[in-house]
């Protein structure tokens, strides 16, 4: 990911900031220009709790460039309290106790870099919600 | 009426067990966890560096204030493990936090100090009414040489306090300081881990600052101590602590609390600060506190803290120290935390 494109994307990927419709108060997340359910165009910023149950996942072990050391790790779809759904990584589990349902809570981790001397990209990252 | 008003802590789920790493490097384990009072220490993920533990601990901290994150005016940022050279850690926490864009922010550096600088520098700006609120952390992802005797101890963590002015959980009383330049330990640019005097580190280093800075400001607030109902030092181990509390005349029943090290290690900038957030999980309204931090190079900041009754109100809206130190654990191999620590290197 460019650098500029990372700086774009930071109230999402720091924040998990979202777009609320006035309108209809539909919650998108990534933010949107044109709200999905009712096609307003005026929305409200708002952060989600990062408090969700995992849906899905899978477990990558052929991992695309930068991720190869971080192998084997669990990426899902994570549905938030506020309905929306996120794709993110899993990390801080045990891959073998691993299962749909389970609580999680977002944490704000070091996602990728661009090698030794470039741009640290950090983002959210889910983690099993044990209340700590 | 200034103070702290939020408080909050982090601590990776890793550890490795002081044998672990003695085995590999055949010294004798026994000798380092009785000598040293150190039994294991956190690690950090792959994915954590002192920013995404600053972040953690500072939303903790945000948990127990309670306060709109845009009422902060400064974010101070301690630690020796700043993920950047030039770039500011600061930035990152304020804009991870919703703090930016109406903030002044810094990265310090002083050490196992770095944290307390930040706290210092903090409460004084809230007190002289610069700003309403103001943000310190003390955050480390520190590191040893393979088989030195620092890699027993190095280790992460992170602790943030919010000062501010309104609903105190434990208002400040009087700062002291007490500074000399003494080269016990230092890290060089470009130097991938730091290099210290080794028993120089002990009785003209952190022996003599904590003593400095505990007897200067017990003379300056004209207390003894006994006065105190809770201490927190500086721990690089946990010996260093102990043993210079009971030389200055003070019990276990007012270190117990604060002392992480045995089973947390030394999370240098965030050691001290950390020591003080697993104080104010036990402490009760109207109790007193001293904390002294260390940092080599060399120095020590004193605080004298007064507990309130805010303190019970917010203190169960974030996780305690001890459940972050005790729970959802995993331990490590020494060839897993190797690679966790990058101490393994692989052709660029």
């Amino acid at each position: 990911m460019n650098v500029p494109r990372h700086w774009r994307e930071t109230p999402e990927r720091y924040r998990m900031e979202a777009a609320k419709c006035r309108k209809c108060g539909k919650i998108s997340f990534p933010a949107r220009l044109i709200c999905p359910a009712c096609s307003n165009k005026v929305f409200d910023k708002t952060n989600l709790s990062g408090k969700g149950k995992l849906l899905t996942y899978t477990i990558i072990r052929t991992a695309p460039e930068g991720f190869e050391d971080i192998v084997p790790y669990a990426v899902g779809i994570v549905e938030m309290e506020e309905g929306v759904r996120v794709m993110g990584q899993i990390t801080d589990c045990d891959l073998a106790n691993l299962k749909t349902g389970d609580k999680l809570i977002s944490k704000f981790r070091r996602m990728n870099e661009e090698g030794k001397t470039g741009l640290i990209m950090y983002s959210y990252k889910f983690v099993p919600d044990v209340g700590i | 009426m200034v103070g702290i008003i939020g408080y909050g802590t982090q601590i990776p789920r890793y550890r490795i067990k002081v044998e672990e790493i003695a085995k590999v490097w055949g010294a004798d384990a026994e000798a380092l966890t009785q000598g040293l009072n150190l039994y294991e220490k956190s690690v950090p993920a792959p994915d954590e560096d002192c920013t995404t533990l600053s972040v953690g601990a500072a939303k903790n901290a945000l948990a127990r204030a309670g306060i709109d994150p845009a009422l902060i005016g400064a974010v101070y940022v301690g630690s020796e493990s700043h993920p950047y050279a030039v770039k500011p850690t600061g930035t990152i926490v304020s804009e991870a936090l919703g703090i930016c864009p109406y903030v002044h922010t810094a990265d310090l550096e002083f050490s196992c100090k770095a944290g307390t600088e930040g706290m210092f520098i903090a409460l004084h700006l809230v007190k002289t009414g610069v700003m309403k609120c103001a943000l310190a952390i003390g955050a480390d992802t520190s590191k040893g040489t393979p088989g030195d005797a620092l890699e027993y101890s190095a280790s992460a963590g992170a602790a943030a306090f919010i000062m501010g002015t309104e609903n105190i959980v434990a208002e400040l009383l009087d700062t002291h300081c007490y500074m000399t330049d003494t080269p016990d330990f230092w890290r060089r640019e470009n130097a991938r881990y730091p290099e210290h005097g080794g028993r120089f580190a002990g009785k003209p280093a952190y022996q003599k600052h904590v003593f400095g800075a505990v007897e200067a400001i017990l003379e300056k607030t004209g207390m003894k101590p006994k006065d105190f109902d809770y201490l927190i030092f500086h721990q690089p181990n946990g010996k260093f602590p102990v043993q210079t509390a009971k030389q200055l005349g003070f019990t276990e029943a007012q270190y117990r609390y604060g002392l992480l090290t045995p089973t947390l290690g030394n999370t240098y900038s965030g050691s001290s600060p950390m020591g003080l957030a697993a104080t104010l999980d036990e402490a009760g309204p109207d109790q007193l506190i001293l904390l002294v931090s260390y940092g080599s190079g060399a120095g020590s900041d004193a605080f004298v803290f007064r507990t309130t009754k805010h303190l019970l109100k917010n203190r169960d809206m974030a996780p305690r120290v001890r459940k972050q130190l005790n729970e959802h654990l995993k331990y490590l191999e020494y060839g897993e935390y190797a690679k966790f620590r990058g101490k393994i290197l692989k052709p660029e």
